[in-house]
This record gives C-alpha cells, structure tokens and sequence, in this order.
C-alpha cells in the first residue's frame, strides 16, 4: 500500500471501503506531515481536533456501509472558505479573528460527502496575487525548488497553500477557488491538477468575495481522476447563491474513459504571445500532439480578443472588489482601528482599511474606486464589460464551429522565486494570468494538468478549456492527456 | 493616462482608506501605470455592442416575498469589535 499521506482521493476511498486503512490513521498521517511542513506556511489555522472527531465519524459511517464519496477522505480549505467556529480570514489582518458563525456551502456539502478538514490554507489576500506573498501570515512556499538552487519559490497564487500542500502530501487534495487563474496557476507550479468549473457550477455562499462575477471555486487534486470525484462532491444547485446553476451534476469520474478519438482539439494562436519561453512552446506542441496521438483532432483556432482579456479584467475585478470589500468597515467584524480623541466614524474607517488591507487589496480596491467614480464609468468599466463579452462570443465562435476543448500553455513560464517580483511593477505580476484569465471572463470550465519539467527541474502545465457545463467531457480530454504525459515527478523533500 | 496626486488623494478618499501624504506621489504612479496597461481597451471596437451583465444566460430566480430566516441577533453580533446592549456600536455620529 502506498504511503498514506501520499495517497490518491481515488486510492484511499478503495482502500477504506475495502478496510485496509481506517480514516482516523489517513487523518494521523496528515497531522503529522501537517506538523513536520511549517517551513511551507501551507496550512495556517491547524483543526485537529475537528479532523479526528470527523474522521471518527467518517469510520463509523464506513462500517454501517454509508460511505459517500469523499467519505474519510482528509483535505486541506482555503482560508477564503468560511468554516463554523473556525477563523476564516481569507489572508487579511482585516479579518483577523473572525470566526463564522455559519459554513460555506461547498465546504458544508464535502462535509457531508464524508470529507475530513486538516485545517485551513494560505493564500493571497482576498485571493488578490499570483505569488501567495499577500498574505498576513507570510508566504506560502513551493515545496518544489529548481535544480542545485536552494532559492525558496512561490507555489504562486491565489490557492498558493492549497497547491504546496497537495503537492507536499500534507492532504490528499485541497479547496481552492478561481477568479483570474487562482486555481490553474498554483496548480501548474506545482505539478498538481486544478480545475475552475462553468460560472454558476459550485455554490459561491460563505465563500468570501473577490469578484463575484469571476469568483468559482473548484477542487486541487494529485491527478484528474481526484479532481472529478472531488468536483463532484463540491458542485450542485444553492438556493443561497442567486447564480449557481440549477442543473443536474452528471458522475464527472464515470466520463473517465481515455477515449477523445473524433474530438476537436483548438490550439488558439493569439496565445503564442511574443517573448514566450522556448519551453512553454514545447510543452505546447508536444500536448498537442499527445492529443493528436490519442485520435484528437488538431485545430487551429483564433480567439482574436485574447489580449484584451487581462486589460479588461483589471477594471472588472477591481470594480467589483471595492464594491465587495466596502463591508469590511471596522464595525461589524474583524479589525478596528483604535481611535483618538476627537476622532469620528470616518477615521474609524479610514484607518480601520488601512491598516487591516495589504498593499496590493488597497491598491485593487483603489483603482476599482477609480474606474467606478462619476465620469469614468462609462470610459473604464462599461467598455471593460462591452470587451467581456467580445472576448466571450470569441469562445463561442470557436464552439459553434465545432471546437470540443482548447488546449493552451496554463503559465508563461515555470515557478519564480520568493521575493523575486518585488520590485517589479503590479502590471509584471498581473501577466502572470495572461493564460488563465480569458476562462473566468469567458465562464468557462478549465483544468490545469502537469505534463513536464523544465530544464530547472520546475513542473509545467498544460490547461484545456472547455464548453459551459461539459467538465465531464473536459475532465476525460484532460485525462488522455495526462495518460500520454505520464507525470509523475514530485518534489524531493527539504522540509 | 497620468493620476496626479490630487486625483490619488480623491480616491484613497473615496475609498476611505487613509494614505499618508508622503504615500501618495508612489501611489498615484502605480494608478498610471495600471491605468496605462487600462487604456489598451481602447483599441477595441465596441460600436452596438452589450455591455456583459451575466455571464451565463440565466433568468434569476424568484421566491415569495418572505421571511425565512432571522432571530439571531447574537450570532449576527458574536464576531463584532464593539457590541452594546444587543447593537453595534461605533464612535458617536451625530451631535
């Protein structure tokens, strides 16, 4: 039997169903590679107790023959989830010592499936970064490191501690959610898998809000097959969130089947964007014809709006964070700031903000201000939202003429090194979503599959993106193509 | 575009968050230089196009115009900096 803690979603089930391991020793194994890691600042607010009382429960359940589908199974949450009577604070010092009073609706619905929660992940504040480095609990870190360096990396970002602690085998998989590329990115520097499904598939209620018309959560897993079974258990109708979509949830893990013969692979030129690293390129190619390999057939396609995506997200997301992050105001949670004398209620939130957001949610929330303010609206923001849909009817475009699933770099280069961003402009950061960014505007499901290492030793990344609502279908490309890349690498631990 | 500092000052304003006087010439050339990458969306052609409201087609859902929860003012009030006598309390507003 393999190692615990280094255990499939898929593996652990059948062997807890077969008996061979109870859930409270898979949940043992994880608290202790949980309490060895802290150097990897992946998990930040530790549940034991709640983990062992969850996996007593889930062993009972397992014996009476009730075993749902993620039943015992031990998981990492992305701070941004709120979780009952556990501090949720979604990296921010503004929520420090907020504990909910109520429980996310995905959180709440892996629970049920049987899910075990180890505790709570790092990551960029507000889900605002691409490096997991805004954070009030400093950076998470790459459990990855380039060959004969012994620079600390990024595990990059937004989900940057769910991402080091999947591929650190501190969790069999963890939560993470998606604005610009905050699942995909993460996923690609760690040589993990990480889906975003369709907008509206998974429940946005107790999630706190970035931008809540990009916002989507999705499951950060050790291979495809994980990532459809823990999909599943996470998506579904939500009576609480006026935009998830009420259709039935097809079984993600039964698509599974390898076969894409007959299928149309788009290979979207505007992506070969200039300046792209020699490697990228070759990953490119060398999926493409894995793909092709498979019996896919390779096409193709243009998305010629492509470069108007990051542009337009950056008036978007910042529009609807200030609006969002406006509730955050000293007075009904989290930090306030200490007033002196003679200091009113505008001081109280002046100060209570500063002090409580970082630098780069300030920034957002600013420029979200800005595009928002009287005689910008309509230059910024209606002209952002005009772009949107130009660069959605480019997605459709290529759909309509028969395009099954696009295929596309997930990052423009492999994972960078702490600190190394810092004295570069926010826009150098903001690139880092150029792949990944169309999808959220687009709603559209896309999943990131490892399927190299660079000549650094770093993983790669390879995203498909596909139709609305068909993350069975895109779960079973992504499949194929993880079968003819044959990944397996992991990271030799230093921790 | 170029943010001066007054602009950056109305903002911060606008957002309440204090920023210091010294913060703000840094400040408003960060917004430039967003506002720069920003401007790249005039290139495009929108001529009679939508403005995007959702992004997936959907007629929101409607429910009788009801209570359906309620009556639990401490849990509302549990993770509150300053709760008096079942409120929220904050620095005095009016005089």
């Amino acid at each position: 039997m393999t190692e615990l803690t280094k255990m499939k979603l898929a593996e652990a089930r059948d062997a807890l169903r077969k008996g061979d391991v109870t859930s409270v020793e898979l949940t043992e194994a994880c608290l202790k590679a949980i309490e060895g890691a802290d150097a990897l600042g992946a998990f930040v607010h530790k549940t034991p107790e709640i983990a062992l009382e969850q996996a007593k429960a889930a062993d009972a359940r397992i014996k009476a023959g009730d075993a749902p589908a993620m039943c015992g199974l031990p998981i990492g949450v992305k701070d941004l989830f709120c979780t009952k009577g556990v501090p949720s604070q979604a990296a921010s010092a503004i929520l420090e010592g907020f504990t909910p009073e109520y429980e996310s609706t995905v959180t709440s619905q892996l629970f049920g499936a049987g899910a075990v929660m180890l505790g709570k992940l790092n990551m960029d504040e507000f889900a605002m970064g691409s490096s997991n480095e805004n954070t009030c609990y400093g950076p998470a870190v790459n459990p990855w490191k380039r060959t004969g360096d012994d620079a600390k990396l990024t595990p990059g970002g937004s989900s940057g501690g769910s991402a080091s602690a999947v591929a650190a085998d501190l969790c069999l998989a963890a939560t993470g959610t998606d604005t610009g590329g905050s699942i995909r990115q993460p996923a690609a520097f760690t040589g993990i898998t990480g889906i975003k499904p369709t907008y509206g598939r998974c429940s946005r209620w107790g999630i706190v809000a970035y931008a809540s018309s990009l916002d989507q959560a999705g499951p950060m897993t050790k291979d495809v097959r994980d990532a459809a079974i823990m999909l599943q258990a996470m998506c579904g109708h939500d009576p609480k969130d006026s935009t998830s979509a009420d259709l039935p949830v097809p079984d993600f893990e039964a698509m599974l089947t390898g076969d894409i013969r007959g299928k149309t692979i788009g290979i979207p030129k505007e992506y070969r964007v200039e300046g792209m690293p020699e490697e990228i390129s070759k990953l490119w190619d060398d999926g493409a014809k894995m793909l092709a390999d498979a019996g896919a057939k390779i096409v193709e396609i243009s998305l010629p709006h492509t470069k108007y995506a990051l542009p337009a997200y950056y008036v978007i997301a910042p529009a609807e964070a200030s609006s969002n992050l406006a509730r955050y105001d000293g007075v009904r949670y989290g930090h306030r700031a200490k007033l002196s004398q003679g200091e009113g209620i505008n001081d109280m939130y002046e100060k209570t903000r500063a002090e409580g957001f970082g630098l780069e949610v300030q920034r957002r929330i600013m420029v979200g201000t800005y595009v928002l303010s009287a005689g910008f609206y309509d230059a910024y923001y209606n002209r952002a939202r005009k772009v949107r849909t130009l660069i959605k009817k480019d997605f459709e475009d290529a759909f309509a003429a028969g395009v099954d699933a696009i295929l596309a770099p997930a990052t423009p280069s492999s994972a960078f090194g702490i600190g190394e961003m810092k004295t570069a402009d926010p826009v150098q950061m903001y690139l880092q979503d150029v792949f990944t960014v169309t999808l959220n505007l687009a709603g559209l499901p896309g999943v990131a599959v490892p399927t190299g290492l660079d000549s650094k030793g770093l993983p790669l990344g390879l995203q498909l993106i596909g139709r609305p609502w068909e993350e069975g279908d895109l779960l079973n490309t992504a499949y194929a193509l993880e079968q003819a890349a044959g990944f397996v690498a992991k990271p030799a631990k230093w921790w | 575009m170029s943010i001066d500092i007054q602009t950056a000052a109305r903002v911060a304003k606008l957002a309440r968050i204090r920023v210091e006087d010294e913060a703000l010439p840094a400040l408003a050339q960060e917004f430039s230089n967003i506002l720069d990458f920003i401007e790249q969306l005039n290139e495009v052609d929108v001529e009679g196009v939508e403005p995007m409201v959702s992004v997936t087609p959907m007629r929101l859902k409607r429910r009788a115009d009801g209570v359906t929860d309620g009556g639990m003012q401490d849990k509302i009030l549990a993770n509150a900096p300053d709760a008096r006598e079942g409120f929220f309390a904050v620095p005095k507003v009016v005089e």
